[in-house]
């Protein structure tokens, strides 16, 4: 009975603003969504599978641009965008992913770097210019909701964002928990143990890789489709960077970390300028380093622990046999087999 | 909600008489007491430079506020947000401004990438976006944008200039350009192109830095190998002066023409040493308030005036102090020339009929003048050349395209 | 052909910019195995406070020593203050606090000190200050900055090498556990490893400054080819730092001029760089770390 609760109360939560919100709020959680896709992916890549990437911006620009080019120069809708920015991250990813290979920890971290440095560079190419734009950009229009459905186009994008989004996490979800999610972390937190185990690390990183950028690519597709303006200063370094503490911020490693990601991401920049016109980079820094100062291993992280707290404790006032047996199943250092069926169960 | 009820109680009373619920209605963002007005510019991230601009705005309304406010005693609540110099959050923060907080029209928007994200959705929804902020050309388009406003002379205006200057004082010159990689370096080597018409092949080098670069050395080497003997830099403040000395360092003297955006005595010339700059050419509209010949110019005054009341402590070499008190009067002319109706219609009409406004930063002879057809408020620039000591105005104001 | 060798004597120019600060770098990788992305901005910051002295009258040498005092400070109390609370927090956090540092210290410079650009003085220039030295391709300062530089190398190579504090704070970051246990106070080396750090930023952001001009945003770009400095002479290695310096000064230079054009030569020393990487996995001059299983 819980168990459907609990998804059911979320995904009302997550409809409810097509109902309340005006059209210009609706706008800013589709950016929010679009964000979450994206920190989802790098979680991924750096959270689930330690390779650290400070590069994802790169994947989030080209995503952004190959669906503005194809709906602007080829006509293609919209929706028909995604699949291919999708498919092409992907391809992008494995081609990064190779060399990440070898690189381990800070190399790699500079080397993805140096991609979100380089990618805006690339776009403003003169050769490129008849697709890109060059400085100038792409101005596209907004689609409007399909089937004479009487919503605004806010209102659809957001509600067609959320149903990616949906289907990314699910599969994210799935990803982890199963039998390629254990592999990913078990490289993570032991590559040679787990190379040993029969883990193909090579494969499982290329592959990892290429998801990551995949789901990025997607974010910035819904980014691009929802702000109808793509030019190279939308995708500077700092977006990388802000993705990247995004990330931290949420919780590493956690699925429901980069949705709290997006929320920072997307609305502390706001909160830190009403703040301060003087110095609104300093205040949003100060923001950025108090979360962490308190909640070190993200939001997702405190989320978790309070919650562990509190039915602890509500087990500890009822103590009748059947929870103290799921507490001890659930100590805080489990032997590996009852851990996994902690896990599973 | 509140729009609803506005429109709502605007409807019933309409009918009678013209009420001030009525007028609220055909007016949005506007009230009895006050005029809400929007702007989005860099206060953080790697434009916030620019955010002087904003600045200067915000004390310029405050003066005006305080001298009894515009357009039959309102106040200007002006609500000053930060992009960041980002597109995306330029257009969230726009899509607020006029769908939240219910402005006026949007006012002196900085950036061309910016900018240029919010275009279609302002003239979409019919709200002026008066004075942007940047060189671009494409800002003065009334029959595509007819609610889309710029207030500067253009860059390609200004390269147009100087490409008659050089036509005209050397024409066997071997040009080198020197541009920043962005719509604002290559509108300059577009300009000069287009002024050089048929004579395009004077430019024999063209090249390019990031503002990532930490220096541009390799690329004064670069023009200098070439054997360029004239050499223009469209660049922003940093390199223009790195430029300066870097070409007096090589002993290499070219006739140094710089584009107005790098001309403060201020931040450029004095950081690169003034003798190095001797014989720099550039165009100027604005009067620089780090040159010594403007010490004691009535029009200046009244800019230190607005600066010691206004704007105590911030850092009065600023060129852009001056820049945002300029732009901001010309607003202050347009609102008072609504008189009382403050729709944003009547405030686009009025921003395209300002008939020659003389402005105290101006330029002596520079003059804002719009029309129906003409979306460029300023369009005349006059050359000028570096003595050593101030820039020495010469020629007469030239109006470009 | 001349036009070569101009363009390999600029490189080397500001090759000697970015080998300064990748020093900082891996001074601070070696006494704690981060790498700290806020590293330009605090040097920024380090020498807007040193002009700010000298503005207050003070003589060039006492600011800047008293600059380099005061960086020191500012390190050890940020390591103390910030990040010690933080041991036990996750890596990727840490880097999410450099984040946060990075963002506070530029728009601290601008507030603060303001977005115009600034001369700084140069300690190794004559009366005249420019002309003819080496054709004025690498100018007196630059040469001056660059034996700035490789003392400083030498310091911190002897420092590293020679003294008992130098192997304590290897040890610290190597291997915290075992440090303790022999006796050496891990929560200070680290703390002494950040005021180091800090004050050859600062030492370095004062010796850039006279280059490139003193704005907010001076070391945004420089940070990024110090990293790529440090990483291609390999981070853990601070001779490695200097060659690495120069090497990319050449390789952006040259390859800006001559093979793809100055927008794209950062892209290109990037490629060099991931390049080299992929074949030296560790850097050029790296070693490769086995570990234990």
């Amino acid at each position: 009975m819980r168990r459907a609760l609990l998804p059911l109360l979320g995904a009302l939560v997550l409809l409810a603003p097509v109902a309340f919100a005006s059209d210009y709020h609706l706008f800013q959680l589709t950016l929010a969504v679009a964000y979450a896709i994206a920190i989802l992916g790098l979680n991924l890549v750096s959270g689930y599978n330690g390779q650290v990437s400070l590069g994802h911006g790169a994947f989030y620009a080209i995503g952004a641009y190959l669906s503005a080019v194809l709906m602007n120069n080829y006509g293609v809708p919209y929706w028909a965008t995604i699949p291919v920015s999708a498919l092409v991250c992907a391809a992008f990813g494995f081609a990064v992913g190779l060399p990440a290979l070898r690189l381990g920890g800070l190399y790699l971290a500079l080397v993805t770097f140096a991609l979100a440095v380089a990618v805006p560079q690339v776009l403003k190419v003169n050769a490129l210019g008849p697709w890109t734009g060059g400085a100038q950009g792409i101005v596209l229009d907004k689609p409007d909701a399909p089937f004479g459905l009487p919503i605004s186009s806010d209102q659809w994008l957001y509600l067609f964002s959320l149903a990616i989004a949906a289907v990314l996490f699910l599969l994210a979800r799935n990803l982890v928990r199963g039998r390629i999610g254990r592999a990913m972390m078990a490289v993570r937190d032991h590559a040679l143990a787990a190379e040993a185990m029969g883990v193909p690390i090579a494969m499982l990183k290329t592959r990892t890789f290429a998801i990551s950028a995949m789901y990025t690519g997607i974010a910035g597709a819904i980014g691009a489709i929802a702000v109808a303006f793509v030019a190279p200063d939308s995708f500077d370094v700092f977006l990388s960077i802000y993705l990247f503490a995004g990330l931290v911020v949420g919780g590493v490693g956690s699925l429901l970390g980069p949705v709290f990601g997006a929320l920072f991401v997307q609305f502390i920049p706001n909160l830190a300028q009403s703040v301060s016109k003087s110095a609104p980079g300093a205040v949003y820094g100060v923001i950025l380093i108090a979360f962490l100062y308190f909640m070190p291993d993200g939001v997702a992280g405190a989320l978790h622990r309070g919650v562990a707290a509190w039915t602890q404790r509500r087990a500890a006032s009822l103590p009748d046999e059947e929870t103290r047996g799921a507490l001890a199943a659930d100590a805080p250092i489990p032997t590996p087999s009852e851990g996994g069926k902690a896990r599973v169960g | 909600m509140l729009d609803r009820r506005t429109l709502l109680q605007g409807t019933l009373l309409a009918a009678a008489l013209p009420s001030p619920a009525a007028l609220a209605a055909a007016m949005p963002g506007v009230t009895k007491r006050t005029i809400k007005i929007g702007n989005t510019i860099p206060y953080s991230g790697p434009g916030s430079a620019y955010g002087a601009i904003g600045r200067a705005d915000i004390a310029y309304f405050k003066m005006v506020n305080e001298k009894g406010g515009i357009g039959g005693g309102r106040k200007i609540d002006f609500i000053s947000v930060d992009d960041g110099y980002s597109p995306p959050r330029t257009v969230e923060e726009t899509r607020k401004l006029v769908e939240a907080d219910g402005v006026s029209f949007i006012f002196n928007g900085l950036g061309t990438p910016t900018q240029s994200a919010v275009r279609k959705y302002m003239n979409a929804r019919r709200v002026p976006q008066l004075f942007v902020s940047t060189g671009a050309d494409k800002w003065g388009d009334p029959k595509h944008f007819p609610w889309t406003m710029g207030w500067q002379p253009s860059y390609r205006t200004e390269a147009q200039i100087y490409a008659k200057y050089i036509l005209q004082a050397k024409p066997e010159a071997k040009i080198g350009v020197l541009y920043q990689n962005d719509d604002f370096g290559k509108d300059y080597v577009t300009g000069l192109k287009e002024g050089l018409g048929g004579k395009k092949t004077m430019i024999v080098k063209e090249v390019s830095y990031e503002t990532t670069d930490p220096t541009i050395d390799s690329q004064a080497v670069s023009l200098q190998s070439a054997g360029c003997d004239t050499v223009l830099t469209a660049a922003i403040p940093k390199f223009a002066a790195q430029m300066i000395r870097k070409m007096a360092d090589m002993n290499y003297k070219p006739l140094h023409i710089m584009s107005n955006v790098s001309i403060s005595v201020g931040s450029v010339i004095q950081p690169a040493g003034p003798q190095n700059a001797i014989g720099m050419i550039s165009a100027a509209y604005l009067k620089d308030n780090t040159d010594p010949q403007w010490k004691s110019d009535p029009g200046m005054n009244q800019w230190r005036a607005f600066m010691t009341k206004y704007m105590p402590g911030a850092d009065i070499n600023e060129a852009n102090h001056v820049y945002g008190f300029g732009v901001s009067m010309t607003m202050e002319h347009v609102l008072r020339q609504c008189g009382t109706d403050l729709s944003r219609a009547n405030i686009m009409k009025q921003a395209a009929s300002i008939d020659a406004l003389d402005l105290p930063v101006l330029l002596p002879g520079i003059k804002v003048a719009t029309s129906a057809t003409n979306f460029h408020p300023i369009r005349s620039m006059q050359l000028e050349h570096w003595t050593g000591s101030a820039w020495q105005l010469f020629g007469t104001v030239i109006s470009g395209a | 052909m001349a036009g070569l060798l101009h363009q390999i004597l600029s490189g080397l120019a500001s090759g000697g910019i970015y080998a300064s600060v990748a020093l900082a770098l891996v001074m601070i990788y070696q006494a704690t195995h981060h790498v700290n992305f806020a590293q330009g901005e605090m040097a920024t910051f380090s020498t807007f406070i040193a002009l700010a002295l000298i503005h207050a009258g003070l003589p060039y040498w006492i600011a800047f020593f008293a600059t380099v005092v005061i960086s020191f400070a500012i390190g050890v109390a940020i390591e103390r203050l910030l990040l010690r609370p933080m041991a036990d927090a996750p890596v990727l956090s840490s880097v999410g606090v450099f984040i946060g540092l990075l963002l506070i210290f530029n728009a601290c410079s601008g507030w603060f000190f303001g977005y115009t650009i600034k001369r700084f003085p140069s300690p190794f220039e004559g009366s005249g200050g420019h002309g003819g030295f080496l054709g004025g391709y690498v100018s007196p300062h630059e040469l001056g900055s660059t034996a700035v530089t490789l003392v400083m190398l030498l310091g911190v190579y002897l420092f590293f090498r020679h003294t008992r504090l130098g192997l304590a704070m290897r040890a610290a970051a190597y291997n915290p556990v075992s440090s303790r246990l022999v006796g050496i106070r891990v929560g200070w080396m680290l703390a002494l490893g950040w005021g180091l750090a800090a004050a050859i930023g600062a030492v370095a952001g004062m010796m850039i400054a006279p280059i490139v001009f003193l704005d907010p945003n001076m070391m945004g770009g420089i940070l990024l080819y110090a990293f790529a400095a440090a990483l291609l002479g390999g981070i853990a290695n601070p001779l490695g730092a200097v060659i690495g310096g120069f090497a990319v000064g050449i390789i952006e230079n040259v390859g800006g001029a001559y093979i793809v054009g100055p927008e794209l030569k950062l892209t290109l020393a990037l490629a060099v760089i991931a390049a080299v990487l992929v074949i030296k996995p560790s850097g050029l001059l790296g070693r490769t770390v086995v570990g234990r299983v």
